[in-house]
């Protein structure tokens, strides 16, 4: 297992798809409706070495808490992840890939991992919740500012290009045609 | 309807549907946890780890496992002194409008067109409530979430069709990928009307997935054989079980439908002391 906090920098270079990493510092959750609203009205956080994490999670607003946070499906933000990469996020976390135009906008830059589909409460588990911005869109669209430690991830596209997700679908795909039904 | 069964159902509602979201059936996590035993990629083999991980944490916690608690369809059964009226299903939709502070459950419930969230879970039509005869005063409830739900698909079959089956529903499931968060249980309808076929998918995932008859073993494997495993990430388990549902049908007709759930297959049943 491979340790990165957060701000990321060049260390995400490092990183081959296939690795399991634990991740630990500020996460910034951000669905379809944030990233539209961070193309039109700006960032409500510094750039920099940020991680988005693609999810609408469940928060008891009356105590503050995170009740359950897991991934959603990334492929919704494949036409609007380029221009965040483009600001200095250096990864994404979600669940089931994304296009090839996603993948080439990584390439030298930045990760997506991926975080396992309906582990809300394991992702829950490891956070903590520090801020809410853009609270008007909503509480699965808002984006929820919060404290991770070691959030168990695997990296599903690194910045060389590779894709596990494509490499699967090429075998399933050669597979399927040995198929005898 | 008396005041005091439509409190009692209306509880039973809102303790069927916490159940269901967060511990999962005693023969769904059987099946994951014979599918980690089994699993050979080191990468699903940490997938597995998480899933099962989670659902520790969701039962010590008392949380929702997966954070789209979906949207709850629910199936009564009815016995024959308790009439079938509107307060029947009022009592059902206040039972889950319970559910949704004291669980709570994302409210996921809009407007098709407006898309305007009714806060609660309930509207027209939501949640749906299919009501069988039967002796007791049961509800089991079935919180489907959209990743999986989106990737279901019906198909109008020609009847010279039948062997060509079991390749539509790994089509299916090949089309669908990473998507509906894989592991998958797949509910299959044949038979039946249009509506029909896809009321039997849904109702196969309402069955104990630790067994199989030969046909849906055939068709499990030969998803298997794909090897998509969890999450779409590659490896050796991509259904936990494949279940079939069948039902007569016009003799020109062979309406398949398949509806996918992912690995977290929920189900709560809760019954009404009458």
């Amino acid at each position: 297992m491979i340790r990165l906090s957060t701000p990321l920098g060049a260390e995400v270079l490092d990183l081959r798809a296939g690795d399991r990493v634990l991740l630990s510092g500020t996460i910034y959750t951000a669905r379809d409706e944030a990233h539209l609203k961070i193309l039109e009205d700006g960032f409500p956080f510094d750039p920099a070495g940020a991680v988005l994490y693609h999810c609408g999670p469940v928060v008891d607003t009356e105590r503050n808490v995170i009740v359950a946070a897991g991934p959603t499906t990334s492929a919704r933000m494949n036409g609007l992840t380029a221009p965040m990469i483009d600001a200095g996020v250096r990864s994404l976390i979600g669940k089931g890939g994304m296009s090839a135009e996603v993948r080439e906008a990584l390439s030298g830059r930045a990760v997506y991992f991926v975080f396992t589909g309906g582990c809300a409460a394991l992702a829950a588990s490891c956070m903590e919740l520090v801020d809410c911005h853009y609270p008007e869109l909503g509480m699965a669209e808002a984006v929820w500012e919060i404290r991770v430690r070691d959030m168990p991830l695997v990296v599903g596209i690194d910045a060389h290009g590779r894709d596990l997700f494509e490499d699967v679908a090429r075998s399933v795909r050669e597979r399927y045609d040995q198929l005898r039904l | 309807m008396d005041p005091l069964l439509f409190e009692r159902l209306a509880q039973a509602v809102e303790e069927a549907v916490r159940e269901a979201e967060i511990v999962l059936p005693p023969d769904v996590e059987t099946a994951l946890r014979r599918a980690t035993d089994r699993e050979t990629n080191p990468v699903a083999r940490g997938e597995f780890a998480n899933i099962l991980d989670n659902l520790l944490k969701a039962r010590d916690l008392r949380v929702p496992i997966c954070q789209d608690t979906g949207i709850p369809v629910v199936y009564l059964t009815v016995p024959p002194t308790v009439p079938v009226t509107a307060e029947l299903y009022d009592a059902v939709a206040a039972g889950i409008r319970r559910a949704t502070r004291s669980v709570p459950l994302r409210p996921n419930g809009v407007d098709p067109i407006s898309r305007e969230n009714s806060g609660d879970n309930t509207g027209a039509g939501l949640p749906p409530v299919h009501v069988v005869p039967g002796n007791v005063l049961r509800v089991m409830v079935l919180p489907k979430g959209a990743g999986s739900e989106n990737m279901s698909q019906i198909r109008m079959m020609m009847p010279s069709q039948v062997s060509d089956i079991p390749r539509f529903v790994v089509d299916v499931v090949m089309t669908a990928g990473a998507r509906p968060c894989p592991p998958v249980v797949v509910g299959v309808g044949i038979g039946g009307t249009f509506d029909g076929a896809a009321a039997l998918a849904k109702e196969a995932l309402l069955e104990r997935i630790d067994s199989m008859d030969a046909y849906e073993q055939e068709i499990c494997d030969a998803i298997n054989a794909l090897g998509i495993g969890p999450m779409g990430l590659g490896g050796d388990t991509t259904a936990l079980a494949v279940k079939v549902k069948r039902g007569f049908c016009h003799t020109a007709s062979l309406p398949v439908a398949v509806n996918i759930q992912c690995w977290c297959c929920r189900r709560g049943v809760r019954e009404v002391v009458l």
